[in-house]
Parts: C-alpha cells; structure tokens; sequence
C-alpha cells in the first residue's frame, strides 16, 4: 500500500511556501483520487460497471436472447455482494487491528432480523391467518404486538435499528471486553460464545421472533413485490452500490490516520499507549463500526433469500466468514472480497454437485491456505501490492 | 529539508522542535524551558517517588523506594539485575500500580491514578528496552504517529499532515540519521536504526520527562557516542532518566547517578561518589 504519508513527505519542504489551509479544503475528488492509483480506480470503475450496468442489461434482454443473464442467479449474486460486505466488516476488524470476530454472524443476523421485521409488518392482513398480526404471533395465540415491534412497520426505522441494533451490542460488549484488555484467542472464545447465546434466545418462541423458523413469507418491500425480477433486480444492484461505497468508507479509514493508528493497536498496542493513544476507544470505533456494516448486509440479504432464522447466528456461520476473509487475504480488503466471492461461489456450485462433499472441501481450503498461502489469495495475486509489509510481520 | 542545514547542533535543532511557548516562558532559570502549562514545579522537582512498594507473588521487586527528579535534570539509574530499575519505570508511566506509596509528576498530578495514555499525554515518554517500533509502518509513519496531535480517535479520522508537522518529521528523522529512510518500513531498519527510530519517536512526542531504558544496547560505539551527545543536549530542556548497564556510557554522560539495589536506593551521586562507596563496591561494581 502506499501510504499517503510517504508520498507527502518526499515533497520538496520549502519554508515559507504558501497556503496550509488550501491542503486542508482540497476538493472531496482529491481525497477521494488519494484512496487508490489511477489502475486499480479503472479496475474498480470497470467491476461496478459490470455489476451495476453490465449483468443488469443482460439479465433485462429477452429471455430466449442468446446473452440473457439467468433470473436465478440474480439473487445469488445480490447475496454473494451481502457477504462480501461481512468479508470487509471482518476484515477490518481482524486484519487492520488484529482481533479476530468470530461472532460476527449475530450483528448479520441481527440486521437481517431488523429488515424482516419491518417485511413481516409490510404483509399486513395478507398472511395466513388475516390477522394485522404477523402468522407466528397468532399461531402463538398472542392478542397484540409486543412492544420491541412497535416502529418496525416503517422503512427507515427498519433500516436505523438495522444499524443500530447491532452497533449497540457491539459497542456494549467492546465496551466491557477492551475495557478488561481481554485480547487474541480469548476475545475471539467470547464472541462465540455471544453469538451461540443469542442463537439460543432467537430459537425460543417466547422471544417473540419467530422462534425455530423466524421470519419468512414477505411479500413486499415498499410497496414492490420480493417476487418480480425487477424487484430483485433492483436489490441486486442496491447491494453492489453499497458494497461498493462500504469499501470506499473502508479504504479511506484505513488509509487515514485513524487506519494507522489501528494498524499499530496490531502491531505493538503498548509501545502506542506510551504514545499517548488510547487503544481501547480505537478498537471499540472500528469494532462497533465493523458490526453496523455487518446489520446492513444483513438488511440486504434478508429481501434477497425471503428468510431469516436463528441457524444464521450459529458458532458455525461466523468462523465461516472468517475464512473468507483468510482465503482472501486478510489486512486487504480487496482479499476480503475477493474470499467471500471465491469461496460462495465454490460453495454453490459444490453444495448442488457434490453437496457431500463441501464441508471436506471447506476443510481442505482452509488448510491449504493456512499452509501455503498465508496470505491469502491477494497475496498470491500481489493485489493491491502490501504484501511486502507482512514479511517482518511474523 | 536541505542537506546542508544537517550540520545544525542537536541544540539549535531541539531549540526547533520544541512549541513556542516552552521556549520563551519565564520563571526561575532552572526550569525555565521545562514547565508546560498545567504541571505544577515550582518547588523545582518534577517527580516525586515516595516510598514505592512493588511486590510480585511476594518477591519485592520495589521497597519502600523514594526517589525525586529536579526539573531539567539528567539522572543515570544503574543497578544489578533485579534491583528493580524497569519496574521503577513501569510504576511511573502506569504500566505496573504500586502496592503502597505515592508518585507525582509535578506537585499536581497523581501518576498512579492515570492510565498509561493519559501519563504519556500529560508529558512522560518511555523507550523500551528492546527497541519497540511499529514495523508495519514506515519511518515516517511512525514519527508522525508518535508526534504531539490530538490522539482522539474523531481527530484521527480527518487528520492530515500539515506543512509544518511534515517540516518537524523531517527534521526530526535527520536528527536521529534517518532521513533517506523515512519511506523504509521500520522491520526492515537494523537493530541501532530501530533504537534510534524509537529515541526519535520521543523526541517528536516532546515529552517533558523522558525514560529512556537501555538506549545503547547493540548499538556501535560511534552510535553510542552520539546517543549520549542526544541525551545530554536534552537534559536542561527536558528531563531526562537513563536505565543503561553500559558503565563506560554512563561515565559519558557524567551526571547524577543512582544506585538501585533490591528494590530501594542505596547510593545516589556523582558517579565518582558513587564508584567509591563501599556498599556500591559491594553489590555491584566490585562483583
């Protein structure tokens, strides 16, 4: 990576040259331009091009077109964008301040809980049992909404306490966690051991979720049916769009100063403390932020699949994105999403051929990138180039 | 930054590195460059360590220790192994909490009732024993992070270098022999560049007392040699403690010296007193 640091410094430092305050009002573009050298913007420009432009024109020739794009694969994409999302919330927390989540499933699932609750309200009287009462309460034999489901009828509710819902526990719990400097294999113990204790209070009926089965059967998202093509069409590319800026935001933080300073929390936390940074609120800033990008990706995929369900909270799921993230290369970034694409595609195609087979073949992946690619694939790929960097890393 | 201003004196340059207001405060001459608004010394100590007692599973790493630091001073600590000078060093910049008895920085500040960043913030810097650098980050980076700034994290988010603190780095990273190394990672530097880089990130924090933990451990005699020159074109504008168990080097810096031995004092001096009193001899100098 080149640092902006680096590059500034090597500038001629003439005395009495005019004009700080204009470093500092330079235009948005600039800093924006800063993230990354003019190749890798093209190869970006050009990849949102062809997830926003390209496979939508496709998909949108006519069905017995020669280049049409399968209806089907359109929401398997849309959720390949929402975990390549949890790949870079993962990767920003693991591979720029060293603490690996493995608990990042509950702030997803969670998100996704907020956005199917606003999907349940939006069925209205249509369910099963006519009711204003989403089916499962009425199965339940329960007269009226429980309070935490007041507000969830709206959107932009919705979608805040998809953000904030998560975010909170986070915080909460970073809080407490980083406060006790409990750091490494420990932390990670811990948020295992969170995301298997909200699994088993989702699985409960009485917590008011949906139980077993959580929540499934949408209808409708504002207004437009989940189940027209345009409608998935549209979250497809809604999702790109945001993976799209989650990663601008991403690689702009860790090209801050802030990223620096994260960077060091990694590499040597009490050398930074004597610098007279306080570590703690920098891991609790990128954990509670890694966390809200989580619940949103949550809130995409949730439209995408039509359910969401306590399983997605299991000890299971959550090492699962870590291992996108060390397939990709953590520390990266682009390695976080390159993983998520690799592996979820890998996983598809496996789980319909060989379905068998694919937790021998997750297995074995994990293990040969362990053994021989440290680094990941990115590393393989020397992509984007801060490879070097890891080498003293031990 | 031009080659031809490197052969500035270490004094003129930390004269540059120093903020405005240190520079041109009154008060009484001994202190004059010393006192920073907020930290009280005008009874001319700095650092007041008063029966310090550290105790780890029942060994006393430190007994009953009392130790002040006048403000501008240069003071060497030598001692056996164990005689507890790093753990001295733990206790004052909050790393390790005393069992008993009180440490001031100043007369205002109540160093055990301070987390390790806020002593930091509020003027004492520390270089480890083993050099401690962020290796993943270039010379530069790591000035730029070690440098006076608001340490918040919203602060950071927006940071950017201004011409000024680009300017100080520089110097900064000349001072300490760096300069044509400032975009090398720090892992790459060798062992004497990684001590110098730490010594450099201390400089740059501007920190009015100093802690300086074997500075001169695998380092070349010329690096040495300029090592004590740093330190004691430092003293009077900072204070400064060294820990080094390099006899030659601490006869170099020629200053007060004070002998820890099992967790107390047991002689303090110049380091001719010191050499000739016979309980030093005793545990010490004459092993």
């Amino acid at each position: 990576m080149s640092s902006p640091v680096s590059e500034t410094a090597a500038e001629p430092l003439v005395a009495g040259a005019p004009a700080e305050p204009h470093e500092r009002t330079g235009s948005v573009l600039t800093s924006l331009m800063r993230l990354h050298s003019r190749g890798e913007w093209v190869l970006i420009g050009l990849l949102v091009v062809l997830g926003v432009i390209v496979i939508p024109g496709l998909n949108l020739l006519p069905a017995d077109s020669a280049l049409h794009f399968p209806d089907y694969l359109i929401p398997l994409l849309g959720k390949f964008m929402c975990y390549a999302l949890v790949a870079l919330a993962v990767d920003l927390i693991w591979g720029y301040a060293g603490i690996l989540s493995l608990g990042h499933g509950v702030f997803f699932a969670l998100g996704g809980y907020a956005m199917g609750m606003y999907l349940m309200r939006a069925i209205g009287t249509e369910g099963v049992y006519r009711s204003e009462l989403p089916d499962f309460m009425v199965f339940l034999d329960w007269k009226e909404l429980p309070w935490y489901w007041y507000g969830f009828s709206n959107f932009g509710f919705a979608l805040g306490m998809a953000l904030f819902v998560p975010g909170i526990l986070a915080y909460i719990f970073g809080f407490f966690a980083f406060r006790s400097r409990i750091r490494g294999v420990y932390f990670s113990i811990i948020t295992q051991a969170m995301t298997y204790a909200l699994m088993l209070l989702f699985f409960r009926n009485d917590t008011g979720f949906g139980g077993n089965n959580g929540l499934t059967d949408f209808k409708r998202l504002l207004g437009f049916s989940l189940q027209a093509p345009t409608t998935k069409l549209g979250l497809y590319v809604t999702s790109v769009v945001v993976l799209a800026l989650a990663y601008l935001t991403c690689r702009y933080l860790v090209t801050s100063k802030l990223g620096r300073v994260l960077m060091a929390v990694r590499d040597a936390e009490s050398r930074l403390m004597f610098c007279g940074y306080n570590p703690h609120s920098y891991k609790l800033f990128l954990w509670t932020l890694s966390a809200m990008l989580c619940g949103l990706a949550g809130a995409l995929y949730v439209p995408q699949v039509g359910i969401i369900n306590p399983s997605e909270m299991q000890p299971a799921n959550s090492i699962e994105m870590a291992i996108w993230v060390a397939v990709g290369g953590r520390g990266t970034l682009s390695g976080a999403l390159l993983g998520a694409f690799l592996v979820n595609g890998v996983k598809s195609w496996c789980t319909a051929a060989l379905p068998y087979l694919w937790l021998y073949i997750l297995g074995a992946l994990f293990i040969v990138v362990t053994l021989f690619l440290p680094r990941g694939v990115a590393g393989l790929l020397r992509w984007p180039a801060r490879a070097q960097t890891d080498e003293t890393r031990g | 930054m031009k080659q031809g201003d490197s052969r500035r004196t270490w004094d003129s340059q930390m004269k540059r590195d120093m903020p405005e207001e240190t520079i041109d405060q009154g008060g009484s001459p001994a202190m004059a460059h010393v006192v920073q608004p907020g930290l009280d010394t005008s009874h001319g100590v700095i650092l007041y360590v008063e029966n310090v007692t550290v105790s780890f599973d029942g060994l006393k790493a430190l007994n009953e220790l009392t130790l002040y630091l006048n403000a501008g001073e240069l003071r060497c600590l030598i001692g056996p192994n164990g005689a507890g000078k790093t753990t001295l060093l733990d206790v004052i910049t909050g790393k390790t909490r005393p069992d008993t008895g009180t440490v001031f920085f100043g007369n205002n500040l109540d160093l055990t009732q301070l987390s390790e960043y806020d002593i930091a913030l509020a003027g004492i810097g520390r270089k480890f024993q083993r050099p401690t650098v962020f290796h993943g980050h270039t010379v530069s980076e790591n000035l730029e992070l070690a440098m006076q700034a608001n340490k918040k994290v919203w602060h950071s988010l927006l940071a950017r270098l201004s011409r000024q603190q680009r300017e100080r780095i520089a110097s900064t990273a000349e001072t300490i022999g760096l300069i044509e190394q400032l975009s090398t990672r720090a892992g790459l530097l060798s062992h004497g560049q990684k001590q110098w880089l730490e010594l450099g990130m201390l400089l740059i924090q501007d920190p009015q007392l100093l802690l300086v933990d074997e500075p001169v451990a695998g380092m070349t005699h010329q690096e040495t040699d300029r090592t004590a020159e740093l330190l004691i074109s430092l003293a009077g504008k900072h204070t400064v403690v060294v820990v080094e168990h390099d006899m030659e080097f601490v006869r170099s810096l020629a200053r007060t010296v004070t002998v820890l031995h099992e967790g107390s004092v047991l002689a303090e001096g110049s380091m001719e007193e010191v050499q000739s009193d016979p309980r030093v001899v005793e545990v010490y100098l004459g092993a």
